[in-house]
Order: C-alpha cells, then sequence, then structure tokens
C-alpha cells in the first residue's frame, strides 16, 4: 500500500469527524472559530463602524453609551474611536498572524527536518545544532531582539516569531522521517526507483503529518499570543493599527478610569486563543492516538 | 551514568559557541555605527573615532573580532553596558535574584495548586471537579498573560486596594542586601512590616507568572495519573488491601511525578518569557524588564551580553533536568 492511496482511503474523513466530534470543547472550539473567521472576512459589514473613526465628543464612553451617531456597545476608548468595531477589525489581523506564522514555520521546518531526518550524517547533525540554539533563547526574548533589529511593525514581528516557531517542527517531522524512513513501504519505493526528494515529500510525508497538524493548532494560538506581546511591549503592529495587543498597549494608562478598553481586546485574545487550543485538544484526540489524554 | 553526562556536556559546546555567535552577529546586524552610537548626538571628530575603532577592535576583519569577543566571554568578561558604564555581568547578576525570586514563587504556586488539582482530577475522573479544573486549566493555558496582569491590577490594586501596583518592596524599609532573595532578607533586617510590605508585593507577580505553568502541570500531572493508575501494580496494590489514599498518593503519584519534574524542568524558558512580560507590568526591578530596556535604549552591549546569559542559564537547567530525568528513567541514559 502506498501512502498516495492511504491519505485518500474512503472514509478517513468520516473516522476523523466521529473522534473529533467526541470531544464538544473541540467542536465549542470550531464552531466559535468558524464564527471568528467569518467575523473576520466580513468584518466591515459586522462593525458598527469605522474602526479609526474618531468621535470628539465620546471619548472614554462606557460600554453602551448613546452616542450622535449609535451606540457605542462596548464603549468608546482615549480617541473616541468605537471599540467593538476596533475589535472586528482587528480580528483580521490576528487570524492573518497566525496563517502566515504558522505557514511560513511549518513549511520550512518541514523542509528542513525532512532533510535533518533523511539524509543524517553531518546534515542532521548541522541542522539539529543550529535548532538547540533557537531553543536556548527564550522564544519572546529572541523575538522582541529580532524585531529590534528588523524594525518595530508587523510583517517583522511576523517573520521573528516564525523563525522562533521554526524548531518545532523541524524536531518533530525529523522525529517523524526517523521512525518511518526504514519502513517497508518506503523500501518498496525506494526500490521501485522513486528519488530522494521523491521519497521524501510523496512516500514519508503524509504519514507524519498527524504530530504536524496538532503542532501548527498549537502554534497559531501561540503566535497569535506572540504577536500581541509584542505589540503590547510596543513592538509589534504600531498605533492605529487596531490589533489587539497593540490596542491594550494604548489602553494601559486608562486602567484605573476605564475598565473597558483594557478589559475586551483581551478578552478577544482569550477567547480566539481558547478556541483554536480546544479545537488543538480535540485534533490530538482525533488524530494521534499515541497522545490521547485517557 | 557518567558517560551520558559527559554527552550531554559534549552537545552543549556547539550549541554555546553558536549562541554566542548569534548574539555577536545581531550586533553587527543593527543598522548604525556601534561607535557614532556610542558618541550619542553630540557627533565625533575624525581622529577620535578612528582611536575608538581601534580602541573596540572594530577595525579588526570580522572573524577576529569574534575570537576575541570569544575569548572575553569564556573569562567572564561580557562586555559594558552603554547606559550604565558598568560591566554587563555584574549588572546581570545584581538583577537576577529579582527574576529567580520571582520564578520560583510562580512555581511553588503552580505545583502546589497543580499537581492536586490534576491528582484529584484523574482520581475522580469525569466527574464536576475534573471537568471544571481541565476548563480552568484550558483557559490558564491560553491566557495572555499581560492582560491578566492588568486585569489583576485592576481588581485587587485598584478596586479593592489589597495590593500595591509595582516594585519589590514599600519605599518605607530600607536594608541591606544580604541574599538578593527580599522575601529573607525583609526577615533578616527585623524591621516590622518589611516582610509583609515584601511579600504583598510578590503576590500579584506570583499569580501572572504562575498561571501558565500551572495550567501545563495540572493538565499533565491528570494525563500522567491517568496512565499510571490503569497499570498492572497498581491493581496489585489494591488487591492487597492498601487504603485507596496510599494507593493514589505513595504508588501511583510517585510514578507519575516522573514526567510532571521533567515538565516543571522544560517550564524554564516559558518562564523566562513570562518574566519578560510580568517584570515590565509590575516594574520588578529583574533581568527580563532590563532586557526589554536596554532593547529601548538601544544598549546593544548590555543585550547582547544578556542574551548570551539567559541562553546559558537556559541551557544549564536543561542540562540539570535532563541528568535528572536521566536518572530516574534509566532508559533515557543509554539510548543515543
Amino acid at each position: 500500500m502506498t501512502a498516495v492511496s492511504a491519505s485518500v482511503r474512503p472514509g478517513r474523513l468520516k473516522e476523523f469527524w466521529r473522534y473529533f466530534s467526541e470531544n464538544h470543547g473541540a467542536v465549542a472550539g470550531l464552531v466559535l472559530f468558524a464564527a471568528l473567521v467569518v467575523v473576520a472576512i466580513a468584518a466591515p459589514i459586522f462593525a458598527p463602524f469605522d474602526p479609526d473613526q474618531q468621535f470628539r465628543d465620546a471619548l472614554l464612553m462606557p460600554p453602551l453609551t448613546h452616542g450622535s451617531e449609535g451606540i457605542f456597545l462596548l464603549g468608546t476608548d482615549a480617541l473616541g474611536r468605537d471599540i467593538l468595531s476596533r475589535l472586528i477589525f482587528g480580528s483580521r489581523f490576528s487570524l492573518f498572524i497566525g496563517v502566515v506564522v504558522v505557514s511560513v514555520s511549518l513549511i520550512g521546518g518541514v523542509v528542513i527536518g525532512m532533510f535533518a531526518g533523511f539524509f543524517r550524517g553531518w546534515v542532521d547533525t548541522t541542522i539539529m545544532r543550529v535548532m538547540d540554539i533557537i531553543l536556548a533563547f527564550p522564544s519572546l526574548l529572541l523575538a522582541l531582539t529580532l524585531v529590534a533589529i528588523l524594525g518595530p511593525g508587523l510583517t517583522n514581528a511576523m517573520i521573528a516569531i516564525a523563525i522562533v516557531a521554526q524548531p518545532h517542527y523541524v524536531r518533530l517531522t525529523r522525529a517523524a522521517v526517523l521512525t518511518e524512513r526504514n519502513r517497508d513501504y518506503v523500501t518498496a519505493a525506494r526500490v521501485s526507483g522513486a528519488g530522494p526528494l521523491w521519497l521524501m515529500f510523496v512516500t514519508i510525508l503524509p504519514n507524519c503529518m498527524a504530530p504536524l497538524i496538532v503542532q501548527a493548532a498549537l502554534s497559531f494560538s501561540g503566535a497569535i499570543l506572540d504577536a500581541a506581546a509584542l505589540g503590547f511591549l510596543g513592538m509589534g503592529a504600531q498605533p492605529p493599527t487596531p490589533e489587539w495587543g497593540t490596542m491594550l498597549a494604548e489602553a494601559r494608562e486608562f486602567i484605573t478610569r476605564a475598565w473597558w478598553v483594557v478589559t475586551f481586546p483581551g478578552l478577544a485574545i482569550l477567547i480566539t486563543v481558547l478556541a483554536i487550543n480546544l479545537m488543538g485538544d480535540g485534533l490530538r484526540d482525533a488524530l494521534d492516538p499515541k497522545l490521547k489524554r485517557s | 551514568m557518567f558517560g551520558f553526562i559527559l554527552r550531554r556536556l559534549g552537545l552543549l559546546i556547539p550549541t554555546f559557541i553558536g549562541v554566542s555567535l548569534v548574539a555577536f552577529f545581531f550586533i553587527r546586524l543593527l543598522p548604525g555605527d556601534p561607535v557614532l552610537l556610542l558618541a550619542g548626538e553630540r557627533g565625533i571628530s575624525p581622529e577620535r573615532y578612528a582611536e575608538l575603532m581601534h580602541r573596540f577592535g572594530f577595525d579588526l576583519p570580522l572573524w577576529k573580532q569574534f575570537i576575541y569577543y570569544f575569548g572575553d566571554l569564556m573569562h567572564g568578561d561580557f562586555g559594558t553596558s552603554i547606559s550604565t558604564k558598568k560591566p554587563i555581568f555584574t549588572e546581570f547578576f545584581t538583577l537576577f535574584p529579582a527574576t529567580l525570586e520571582l520564578s520560583i514563587c510562580a512555581v511553588i504556586f503552580a505545583v502546589v495548586l497543580g499537581v492536586p488539582a490534576g491528582v484529584i482530577a484523574a482520581v475522580k475522573r469525569n466527574s464536576w471537579f475534573d471537568h471544571t479544573a481541565m476548563a480552568t486549566a484550558l483557559v490558564g493555558y491560553s491566557m495572555p498573560i499581560f492582560w491578566w496582569a492588568l486585569l489583576l491590577i485592576i481588581v485587587f490594586s485598584g478596586t479593592l486596594g489589597w495590593t500595591p501596583v509595582s516594585g519589590r518592596i514599600s519605599l518605607m524599609f530600607f536594608f541591606p542586601k544580604v541574599t538578593g532573595f527580599m522575601l529573607i532578607d525583609s526577615l533578616l533586617s527585623g524591621k516590622a512590616g518589611a516582610f509583609q510590605s515584601a511579600a504583598s508585593h510578590l503576590i500579584l507577580p506570583t499569580i501572572v507568572l504562575g498561571t501558565i505553568p500551572l495550567a501545563v502541570i495540572a493538565r499533565q500531572t491528570r494525563s500522567a495519573m491517568l496512565e499510571v493508575l490503569g497499570e498492572d501494580y497498581i491493581r496489585t496494590a489494591r488487591a492487597k488491601g492498601l487504603s485507596p489514599f496510599r494507593v493514589v498518593a505513595v504508588h501511583a503519584l510517585r510514578n507519575a511525578l516522573i514526567p510532571v519534574i521533567t515538565t516543571i524542568g522544560l517550564q524554564i524558558g516559558v518562564l523566562m518569557a513570562g518574566a519578560i512580560l510580568t517584570e515590565t507590568i509590575f516594574s520588578w526591578p529583574g533581568v527580563g524588564k532590563w532586557m526589554v530596556d536596554s532593547i529601548f535604549r538601544r544598549d546593544y552591549p548590555a543585550v547582547q551580553g544578556g542574551l548570551v546569559l539567559i541562553a546559558l542559564i537556559v541551557m544549564g537547567v536543561n542540562l540539570v533536568v535532563d541528568m535528572l530525568y536521566g536518572l530516574v528513567n534509566p532508559k533515557i541514559r543509554h539510548q543515543r
């Protein structure tokens, strides 16, 4: 049986869904996440106001205040901008950060890890030592320093977080390849004349996907948290971008006067990260029987 | 076992060289000339510029500069801070006890709450306690801790007025530094109220820094306990007629704690990352805040030295954890 036919085996998706849906939290996370994606894509439809519009007569208004132009459901910030609209537009940034960071670190990490595990020898040793070096620095500190070098901003923050997230994929891929590369189906493919690239990415890779998908979910939420932390420290997205961490940084000086400017952006981060982590738990249960919680 | 330790130490050497290489090149990648940066805004004459370039060795080829830099590192010379003009090594280890004290308190907080919660959740599996504890743990695990810190400040410092907002101790108290740990030094000073002040300053930062480790430890303890409780020797212990408490507390927990201890050790990186945020928010004078301040002050020698020192500490702790793990688990020790 080749790997390709295994991955399209009929009923596999159905089997996956059966295990996934057993975990009610995971389904709740999936629903929440889907809702967030819809909100992010259709932000202009959902947002009651322009996220950058400043209502000069309504500065730091508490939630449910009636303004001249409508209701500020979650209140306004120090510049009179509607917090709900800013949060809705901010969801675009968080999801975008997650998607970019996971794609970049996943693709990079899989390719590097695949080479390390497949070729062994000095290639493996060199790659793994470099990964050890990256892992020796606390992730946020390394990201912070990288952003200081590259210059503050959303793009550079994403690059820094992707670099920091990469070693985990490299290690996972390498470990999975090491167990797979001597299996009979790989030998069979090799004997029938498959080249190294074909063996790596067509024969072996589909059989290493389970831990990678689980890790992707974990690092998706990790990327959102790290980007928000960088924004909070003033090194991520720059004002007036409605990124959630940046909004929190701007709100910090008002914490004693206006609880809502601090509470809601953080709540948005927490709910998003929680939804993704719930999904991640469900993915792990469904894809990786070895890691099953019970 | 000795061979295992030697092998692990051998792996550390290339990593350490790599870490210092990374830190060395970071500072060269930065936009701007280091000497002009040192001179500040007043500018500098060309003769003086050349003299400084020579004194700092910037006129040498890069590889030579790195060899000198690495030699200095091996002698414990991590450079001099631009903003304070003090050696970075001294500066770092003056502040490090504050970070260490906070981290130790956070780990104690996480273990004292997390291990019992995980054990009870596993023993009473699918009970309301299990569900509540694991849901709470997942929320804690997903927590943006910088926001969590702000919320706690709003409630406990703002509304209730129970705890101070920043610093390690009230400015009223002044006493000599003995250990660098405020809790111990305040007790040694014998001044009334000093210990209470130090403790009240520690509470919120401890909770904030301990939240994610607490969630991780509770989840890990629960799953390790569930695994162990299904083992044959537990059935044997039960069949012998031992009390359920003894079976759980002695037979099961001892074995379940092995992966948990590893988890705690591996949290050191998480703790250092968390310390950066926690210390910044609570103005806690530790190395995390110092690193952030140095980055904002563009004090690059300090950033460079701090990176190497923090990486060394993380590597050291990981090595100790590995050795402890090898000590309790022969399977790891003999594998290559």
